[in-house]
């Protein structure tokens, strides 16, 4: 299992190049057109991340971070869910950079490959930021009762948190 | 938006009350710093992964793969969505919505479900949400991305030892929460009026 991950990037890559080479598509030229968009993208991620990790440095440099993941432990331990994840879950709903950010700073404190930075990794990977969504899509399609979208797509957030910590611990616990 | 903006004030305000209490007052400054600086390391290091993978992406594009993805889809589709079906306008951008998802293309997929939202909307003629279109928002706001390239080379930039290692609990992970979303909006679609 751990193997095909580690394989997938290559394999598709090739996949996707042969495939584009037997239709006729410029190879080079699709590559390098859509890395020029990729550029655009992290150009819109630097200035977020630039307002966000500060704010966030402070915050665990003060100590609250450890206090707000403390407080909570003994109920998430219950849940299989490591504390130090309790600031990306809280922001996760909410804003894509901002959970990128809180993510970062959890992955570089606990490290990559300990638990609390693999399942931060993982959550980050299998979940979206639910509110945007919501609020793009009832708001271009004009909706003003969003009906039970929110809660069930709350409680799809809450699966992806809880399955990931399961299956993180179920891969390298 | 609103709220995020009270978050990033009160996480500062936060900072210096509890730095105050317990005396780490002198590492908030630090912090800041650090923080600055590792927004900027940060970003120059996913930018090579994200900019390969934006190529490969629009490759796929371009070769007409994203689009075989989109038909692919569609008998699948066209169970969970049984009003689309009968429209092929919103049938088309919905099917592109949930490939462009798979295959991490977020530029297409947000158009085309903005699209699949306003088609959902007319077909049902109502001003709530109906619960196709609830089930679309629902699978958009889970993701299903097959590659999630970002947090791959942010495990990489942090020193993991097989960044991509986690491929295998997130798709587990994903296909959970996107389930037990579905499930959810179908059981509780009972209990809202529509």
């Amino acid at each position: 299992m751990k193997l095909l991950g580690e394989l997938a990037v290559p394999i598709i890559i090739a996949f996707v190049m042969v495939y584009s080479l037997r239709r006729g598509t410029d190879v080079f030229g699709g590559m390098t057109e859509g890395a020029k968009d990729g550029l655009k993208t992290v150009i819109g991620i630097l200035p977020a991340l630039i307002t966000l990790l500060p704010c966030i440095y402070m915050l665990r440099a003060s100590g609250a971070v450890d206090a707000l993941c403390s407080l909570l432990s003994p109920i998430l331990a219950r849940l299989g869910i490591p504390a130090e994840t309790v600031p990306l879950m809280l922001l996760r709903p909410l804003s894509g950079s901002g959970a990128l950010a809180v993510g970062s700073d959890i992955i570089k404190s606990s490290g990559a490959d300990s638990f609390a930075g693999r399942c931060a990794a993982v959550m980050l990977g299998s979940t979206e930021t639910t509110f945007y969504v919501i609020a793009v899509y009832f708001g271009a399609a004009g909706i003003k009762n969003s009906r039970h979208a929110i809660p069930a797509a709350l409680i799809a957030d809450l699966t992806g948190f809880l399955a990931a910590a399961f299956f993180v611990r179920l891969f390298w616990g | 938006m609103l709220l995020f903006n009270y978050i990033i004030v009160l996480m500062v305000v936060f900072s210096i009350v509890f730095g105050a209490l317990n005396g780490n007052l002198t590492a908030l400054s630090a912090a800041a710093v650090a923080g600055a600086k590792d927004a900027v390391t940060l970003s120059l290091s996913l930018c090579g992964m994200i900019c390969l993978w934006c190529g490969v992406m629009e490759l796929m594009r371009r070769s007409g793969l994203s689009g075989k993805l989109s038909r692919l889809l569609r008998p699948m589709l066209a169970k969970l969505y049984p009003t689309a079906a009968k429209d092929p306008e919103t049938m088309d951008a919905l099917s592109s919505n949930v490939s462009a998802n798979l295959l991490g293309l977020g530029n297409a997929a947000t158009p085309a479900g903005i699209k699949a939202a306003v088609g959902l909307k007319r077909l049902s003629g109502r001003a709530s949400a109906s619960d196709e279109l609830c089930l679309l928002v629902v699978m958009n706001s889970a993701s299903i991305q097959l590659l999630p390239v970002t947090v791959a080379s942010l495990r990489a930039s942090f020193g993991a030892s097989a960044p991509f290692d986690i491929l295998p609990a997130v798709w587990l992970s994903s296909l959970l929460s996107v389930s037990a979303g579905i499930f959810a909006a179908k059981l509780l679609a009972r209990f809202t009026r529509p």
